[in-house]
């Protein structure tokens, strides 16, 4: 369920102007701002956007981005967009910005959608950016890491809830030749390979997986993720393990990220503001619970403590607060 | 008329692409049992003589009618069915019969837009209940990577090229072609990732510039591995692979997949590019298309294949509202 609070009836044009008059001026009125989006789903700001053009011939985004700064102003820009250009935007931040590809929100476009949401994604993404997903991930990545993340974001997976046990046993044996192969059971070494992983992970319906990672800890004793527990700095099985545990459980996996950009664990930060983001108007109260589950507080708390102003600000009410202005 | 050009004139009906129904109807219909008689004594290449005394149907005969029979049924159907589950059956049978028919496989892959093989995709899921996907991983070849990458494409189809990308790609594929076992070319990483993650027009800069870059045509150099040749073909130059595929299948030594492909080609391709098809083929071939159909077609799936062409020749017609 979505935590977004956004009201039935609302004018397009007043917010424009409303959201005008929080530009003007010295300063900007940024509680103005947090208080008409925080509080619009995505329907409404497309409206939104579309009045201010029409009303002051400028494109709402691009005054936000002036006008705005900081990881409040990365939320922002964000949360504007209508979600599926959002996470097309996402992902081509997430490829290009910094030296290495952020392979945790590839995953993330690639696990936590259904087929089709992948694919309007990868459309938007080829409006947006004039190429495709696919050939900019590989442009960026290299090795195992590429073959894998160009795949996952390649299928369009089957969605049946069939399970073919004899091959989930089997493939269930691939995995640990592979895994462990090169290890002797634990965890640390470099795996024996990556083409069957790689072909397993990236073929196979999500049930057909379930039920392969089951066969793994029958099999082998050990889950498939403890297995791929090890050496941090091996990009490629910290990939395998956080796909892994977003097929078993998107939301639990989702909530982790969060947990682990609030305690500064790792690199994204910005995984807070994007979670967040992308949630508020499908699931965050799902992930909310589930987080309280895991961390004994409740995200609110967490995101109150952690961050300040207006990202704070921001953040609280795409998380359906009303009170703290 | 004269009995011996009846039974010409029988045997013609049933020796080439279909049948000619007309004919059929006008001789066997007005036959006595001895005309049938002299019919099978006089066409060994149908009847054989067995031991106890009687002319006996070749059982590869058979099928062979069967087959001819059924093609313009075949037509008939592929034609009226939705693209997508053509498609989808096509890949179907291009994994089951094995490595003769992955060139199928490459075909469908390389030939549609990214939304027809997208749609093909998802008929295959309702038609077989897995993705295409999953069952090419599993073809046990050394075709395999690239076979699974061309199925799972969606390329960008935009008109936005980056040249100075397409000319360092068409540097590293070259050094990497040189480099390697021509064998394993098929195999290399780089070449697979290219050939099934580029936009068509990408790939096309990219094959000029390695002509201008190492002198010589991309497709000389992979000669020796067909599976890359046809695949860089069907990207870049499909009327021409399409028209080789027409003309092999109208040879007289065409195998039955071969002979297949002559629907095939002008069922699949009739709304997108049969016009340059046809060019194509009559400049390569020095005769017109729809001539060599009547040479070698007959009945009702020949006058359905000449009337796909002919469509294709004719201003658009007002299509009825129904």
């Amino acid at each position: 369920m979505a935590t977004l609070l956004a009201p039935e009836d609302f004018s397009p044009g007043e917010d424009a102007m409303a959201l005008n008059k929080a530009f003007k001026g010295w300063g900007t009125d940024e509680k103005a701002i947090i208080w008409i989006l925080g509080h619009r789903n995505a329907d409404q700001r497309k409206q939104i956007r579309l009045a201010y053009q029409q009303i002051y011939l400028e494109d709402l985004i691009k005054k936000l981005k002036s006008e705005l700064s900081g990881d409040f102003k990365r939320a922002v820009c964000h949360w504007i967009l209508d979600p599926v250009e959002r996470e097309a935007v996402l992902a081509y931040e997430a490829i290009i910005k910094n030296y290495r590809t952020d392979y945790r929100v590839i995953l993330e476009t690639a696990f936590t959608k259904s087929a089709e949401e992948l694919l309007t994604v990868k459309r938007s993404y080829q409006f947006l950016y004039k190429s495709s997903l696919e050939e900019d991930v590989a442009s960026h990545t290299a090795g195992d890491m590429r073959k894998f993340l160009v795949a996952v974001v390649s299928v369009y997976r089957y969605e049946g809830e069939e399970i073919k046990e004899g091959v989930a046993h089997s493939e269930a044996n691939i995995l640990g030749d592979e895994i462990q192969g090169g290890r002797g059971g634990g965890g640390g070494g470099a795996l024996k390979g990556a083409e069957e992983i790689i072909r397993i992970l990236s073929t196979r319906s999500r049930p057909q997986l379930l039920a392969t990672f089951n066969y793994y800890k029958q099999i082998h004793g050990i889950s498939i993720t403890k297995s791929l527990d090890g050496n941090p700095a091996d990009e490629f099985s910290e990939a395998l393990r956080a796909a892994i545990q977003c097929i078993k459980n998107p939301k639990r996996y989702l909530q982790k990220v969060v947990r682990n950009s609030i305690n500064r664990v790792g690199t994204g930060e910005d995984a807070l503001s994007r979670v967040i983001v992308t949630h508020a108007e499908k699931d965050l109260k799902e992930m909310k619970d589930v987080y309280l589950q895991k961390n004994g507080r409740s995200l609110d708390d967490a995101v109150a403590s952690e961050t300040a102003g207006n990202y704070k600000a921001f953040l609280l009410t795409l998380l359906g607060n009303q009170d703290y202005f | 008329m004269d009995p011996p050009n009846d039974f010409e004139a029988l045997a013609k009906a049933i020796s080439g692409f279909g049948v000619d129904e007309d004919s059929m109807i006008l001789i066997l219909g007005k036959w006595h049992p001895e005309q049938l008689g002299s019919f099978r004594k006089r066409t060994p290449q149908f009847f054989l003589e067995d031991e106890r005394l009687f002319e006996r149907l070749d059982d590869n005969q058979i099928a062979y009618f069967t087959k001819e029979f059924l093609r313009f049924k075949n037509a008939v159907v592929q034609w009226t069915m939705h693209p997508w589950e053509r498609d989808a059956r096509l890949a179907h049978e291009a994994v089951t019969k094995g490595p003769q028919a992955y060139g199928l496989l490459i075909e469908i892959a390389c030939t549609r837009s990214s939304e027809e093989l997208l749609g093909a995709r998802k008929a295959y899921q309702s038609l077989f209940n897995q993705s295409i996907e999953d069952v090419a991983s599993r073809i046990q070849c050394i075709e395999r990577k690239l076979l699974v990458a061309l199925v799972s494409s969606f390329r960008y189809e935009g008109a936005q090229v980056n040249d100075s990308t397409a000319r360092s790609e068409a540097r590293t594929l070259g050094v990497a072609i040189k480099m390697s076992n021509k064998k394993n070319l098929i195999e290399d990483d780089n070449i697979v990732r290219m050939l099934t993650i580029r936009s068509r027009l990408h790939l096309k800069a990219m094959v000029k510039f390695y002509k201008e870059i190492h002198g010589r045509d991309i497709s000389e150099d992979l000669e020796s591995v067909m599976s890359l040749k046809e695949t860089i073909q069907c990207l870049c130059n499909p009327q021409t692979y399409f028209s080789k595929v027409l003309i092999d299948a109208l040879k007289d030594d065409a195998d039955d997949d071969m002979k297949e492909a002559l629907t095939r080609v002008i069922v699949t391709r009739n709304n997108v590019d049969m016009k340059e098809i046809i060019e194509e083929f009559d400049k390569q071939y020095g005769v017109p298309l729809s001539r060599k159909i009547e040479e070698v077609a007959l009945g009702n799936y020949k006058d359905f294949l000449v009337s796909l062409i002919d469509r294709i020749k004719e201003k658009p017609i007002e299509i009825p509202i129904m």
